[in-house]
């Protein structure tokens, strides 16, 4: 059974389509890199995932169970699927060590000694350790992500989702996070990655999916879409940001 | 003009002032600033539910109140909870409450309008963001509202929420219509008791300003202390 299936999924904004008929599956420990221009889709698609954005057609399937089913419990399945923002959203008025520790002990039940045990364990894999009594609004936006990451990976998830997580970042944060992204994907973790961090996809990326227009319109192994990609729209995409 | 103006009179009625007319004042702005934040709160959840019932009830209750005059709810709701309470506990005979509680309950209901147009901006100034970092960790609605969303829209609102607060606690001198004694009705009481009306309200509005002025200024303090930094 792969982690995370997705079948002919559609969603509509009013009469505006934003996802049509997508459809893919994500094997446990796969890598897969979603990219295409802004307004594709990308976004509500992995949101998707963890039903922060509902679908009105077709079926998404997390570890077998029906994200959209109306009797699926949500916030138990939510509590198993890591996500990670494109404004980081960490709590601004928590420190960092109450952002880690919060949904450990509402929603896993663990002890408030555990719990920070944990986030502490996870914030020095990032690399964070030393800041865990600040707040926010006091570390640097790459820090902040990093934070993020440590946030989502103190849940235990079966599944990491990745919302273009460096794009709000100034250049010269954006590889500490890649960093932590790449030994997360190099441990194993089963990942969804919105990006147009190229060079991440073609490091540690198993498949890349490209979308246009609310369509999958390429679902290749990573050395088929950078070797040669068969649709037109994605080549000339490629062609735009590998330019430089 | 102020030649015969006697000092005497205010400081020889000072205690009954202060602890019978400002005690009872200070009281009710207290009660209602607790139990007008709860349940404007819970108003201002219920306006932006999704549940289009909650929210239409919610909104129609914020118009109502915020549309009409409060002396004439004050009026209302003396007279009309007395037959409210006999209709819901069955009673024949109209129940009794008090003016105090009654003004309680009205300034509750009246203020709770207002506290919820203040937090519904709150709730609305927090990222959607934040809520969607809520939920993708397994947080519930009441989860997320009472660890997230409402404890940073309340700090944003603070300032706001004590400005109206401060209004709230002038207002609370129209409870005199009620007969009741509050500072204001003390310092009448008295007025008319010794014929000094001069003496009485112009000291009932200077303990007004004074206060005020200074509720304003602390409010001015706060208001970078408890702003979060992002």
């Amino acid at each position: 059974m792969p982690m995370i299936e997705m079948k002919d999924v559609s969603k509509w904004y009013g009469t505006f389509q934003v996802l049509t008929d997508c459809s893919t599956n994500v094997e446990k420990g796969e890598v897969i890199v979603v990219c295409g221009p802004s307004g594709s889709g990308k976004s509500t698609l992995i949101k998707a995932v963890n039903a922060l954005e509902p679908i009105q057609k077709g079926d998404i399937f997390v570890d077998s169970i029906r994200v959209n089913d109306p009797k699926t419990n949500l916030p138990k399945l939510r509590a198993r699927v890591g996500m990670v923002f494109q404004h980081f959203e960490l709590f601004p008025h928590l420190t960092v060590r109450q952002n880690l520790s919060l949904a450990q002990v509402k929603v896993l039940g663990r002890s408030q000694s555990e719990a920070d045990k944990r986030g502490l364990k996870y914030l020095d894999r990032v690399g964070l350790a030393a800041h865990k009594d600040k707040y926010p609004g006091q570390l640097s936006g790459g820090q902040q992500q990093r934070v993020a990451i440590a946030r989502a990976l103190s849940m235990d998830p079966i599944c990491m989702l990745f919302d273009e997580p460096t794009s709000a970042l100034d250049p010269e944060m954006i590889n500490e996070v890649l960093d932590v992204m790449v030994q997360l994907a190099k441990d194993g973790m089963t990942m969804i990655v919105v990006t147009h961090e190229m060079g991440f996809a073609s490091k540690v990326a198993h498949r890349v999916i490209f979308m246009d227009s609310g369509k999958i319109v390429e679902d290749a192994p990573k050395a088929d879409f950078f070797g040669k990609p068969r649709s037109e729209r994605a080549q000339q995409f490629l062609a735009k940001i590998l330019h430089h | 003009m102020l030649g015969h103006f006697d000092y005497h009179e205010i400081w020889v009625n000072l205690p009954y002032l202060m602890k019978v007319g400002m005690t009872f004042t200070l009281t009710l702005t207290a009660l209602v600033v607790v139990a007008g934040i709860f349940f404007g709160t819970l108003l201002a959840m219920m306006r932006l539910s999704s549940i289009k019932l909650l929210s239409l009830v919610a909104t129609g209750y914020i118009n109502l109140m915020r549309s009409v005059p409060l002396v004439l709810v004050i009026f209302w709701f003396y007279f009309l909870v007395p037959y409210i309470g006999a209709w819901i506990t069955g009673a024949s005979q109209p129940v009794k409450v008090g003016a105090f509680l009654s003004s309680v309950i009205t300034f509750t209901m009246f203020e709770a309008a207002y506290y919820a147009e203040i937090m519904r901006a709150g709730i609305q100034s927090i990222p959607r963001g934040q809520v969607w970092a809520g939920y993708a960790l397994g947080l519930n609605y009441w989860q997320t509202m009472g660890k997230i969303v409402l404890p940073q829209a309340f700090r944003n609102m603070v300032p706001i929420l004590l400005t109206q607060t401060i209004v709230m606690f002038q207002d609370t001198s129209l409870v005199y219509v009620l007969s009741i004694t509050d500072f204001l009705g003390a310092a009448s009481k008295v007025a008319e008791r010794d014929g000094r009306l001069v003496e009485m309200y112009l000291f009932v509005a200077v303990v007004y300003f004074i206060m005020c002025l200074a509720g304003t200024y602390i409010v001015r303090r706060l208001q970078h202390r408890f702003a979060i930094a992002r």
